[in-house]
């Protein structure tokens, strides 16, 4: 009898309206309780699987392809500056080696062209003291022809002399001995 | 006016299988987070997109958050901890849409998340190290005579982990949803006075708005430290002996 006046105080206070029911401290209502851990269980559960099933391998799946391609690209960039820095010492080895060989073929040919000039110089020299030698020799024969050519003169002048100073051309037998004289 | 608590109650929507509005939420964050996360890794993209670069934010928070605790081998831990974290954090989240249910505002939703995490610790604790997880109550380097009171207060610490994480879950929500739903309340009190009083309606309702700001701070704070407070208690089941 009491409980079924308590059902009808609890039905009039529903009746008024949700406003001002008497709900107690949700929290604390002990006959949720079963409910919500079953509904828990179930959900968290599901929420457990469906992640380490499915999103988290998905997800760590991303990260780790990118991780390993980053370590690729990086491992290849590694490899390619090696690569390049080995080239870059044997563009040098062959600079260096070029700039060697061009000194020495400088150098050879500027011997070269020296011992070449020094030569030419010297046939050149030589030509020249030749010639000099020569145009002495023609100077000395000239010299003595023009030389034997005074003993003439002296003895036609001094007839020509002899012949207006006396009227009377002297013997040539006489200049000469006179001549001889002067000479000797 | 409704009371502060009535958007604590739970109410029936198949009540066959117990299925209520809080059922409901629970069911509503694991296809947010599960749909989310699917969502925005559909395209696996190597440069991410935004919804792709928050999940794996979220991810990397999570794993470092673990690991920075517990070391690499804590990672085996790494689903559970995240699951954890993202339940904890979109309850939260979802609970700030006004007239949502917020899951993790009932004590025995957060105590038996807290019992999972110190059923894990002891089950995983006694299979991996046996006996020797009982190390965990007896400090090195502790004078022989204090020992016995240092293991009581050790195991008093221990048994209280469970009760401390969460109630403070608990509370934080609870209370953050009871402040709100007050100044909301006195905003339309205010309204309804009439006369003067109406003039000053604005002031609580600039107070709600700055406890809206503070309240997703704070579901997001408690995420957090309930996630942190899990991997300093799985350290010890991987670890035990200080």
């Amino acid at each position: 009898m009491a409980q079924a006046q308590a059902q009808t105080t609890h039905a009039e206070t529903q009746a008024h309206g949700g406003a001002h029911e008497d709900v107690g401290f949700p929290p604390f209502a002990t006959e949720t309780y079963g409910g919500q851990l079953l509904w828990l269980v179930i959900t968290f559960a599901v929420l457990y699987t469906l992640m380490s099933k499915l999103v988290l391998p998905r997800l760590s799946g991303i990260i780790e392809n990118r991780r390993s391609m980053i370590a690729r690209d990086l491992d290849e960039a590694a490899a390619m500056k090696t690569r390049a820095e080995e080239a870059g010492a044997t563009y040098e080895k062959a600079l260096a080696e070029a700039k060697g060989r061009a000194q020495a073929l400088a150098q050879e040919t500027r011997a070269k062209l020296a011992a070449e000039s020094d030569a030419r110089r010297k046939a050149l020299e030589a030509d020249l003291n030749k010639r000099l030698a020569e145009s002495e020799a023609t100077i000395a024969a000239r010299k003595a022809e023009a030389m034997g050519h005074v003993r003439g003169i002296a003895r036609d002048t001094a007839s020509a002399i002899i012949e207006r100073l006396t009227g009377k051309a002297p013997a040539p037998q006489t200049v000469e001995s006179a001549l001889d004289q002067i000479n000797a | 006016m409704a009371s502060p608590i009535e958007q604590f109650q739970i109410k029936p929507i198949i009540p066959a299988i117990n299925f209520t509005n809080s059922s409901l939420f629970m069911v509503g964050a694991v296809a947010v987070i599960v749909g989310g996360f699917m969502l925005a890794t559909r395209k696996r993209a190597v440069v991410p997109g935004r919804g792709q670069s928050i999940a794996e934010i979220l991810h990397d928070f999570v794993a470092g958050t673990l690991t920075d605790a517990t070391g690499r081998e804590g990672m085996k831990f790494f689903p559970l901890v995240f699951s954890l974290f993202m339940f904890v954090f979109t309850a939260n989240l979802l609970g700030m849409i006004p007239g949502f249910f917020t899951v993790t505002s009932h004590i025995i939703v957060t105590f038996a998340l807290a019992m999972l995490v110190i059923g894990t610790v002891v089950v995983y604790g006694l299979v991996k190290h046996g006996v020797h997880f009982f190390g965990l109550f007896v400090p090195s380097g502790v004078p022989s005579w204090l020992l016995p009171f240092i293991i009581v207060i050790e195991v008093i610490s221990f048994l209280s982990r469970p009760i401390s994480l969460s109630l403070r879950l608990f509370a934080n929500m609870l209370a953050g949803h009871i402040a709100l739903k007050v100044f909301g309340g006195f905003v339309v009190a205010l309204l309804g006075a009439g006369g003067a009083l109406t003039i000053l309606a604005p002031l609580p309702l600039i107070m709600a708005v700055a406890l809206m700001a503070l309240e997703f701070l704070v579901a997001a704070l408690q995420a957090y430290v309930f996630t942190v407070l899990t991997c300093i208690y799985l350290n010890d089941a991987l670890h035990p002996g200080h």
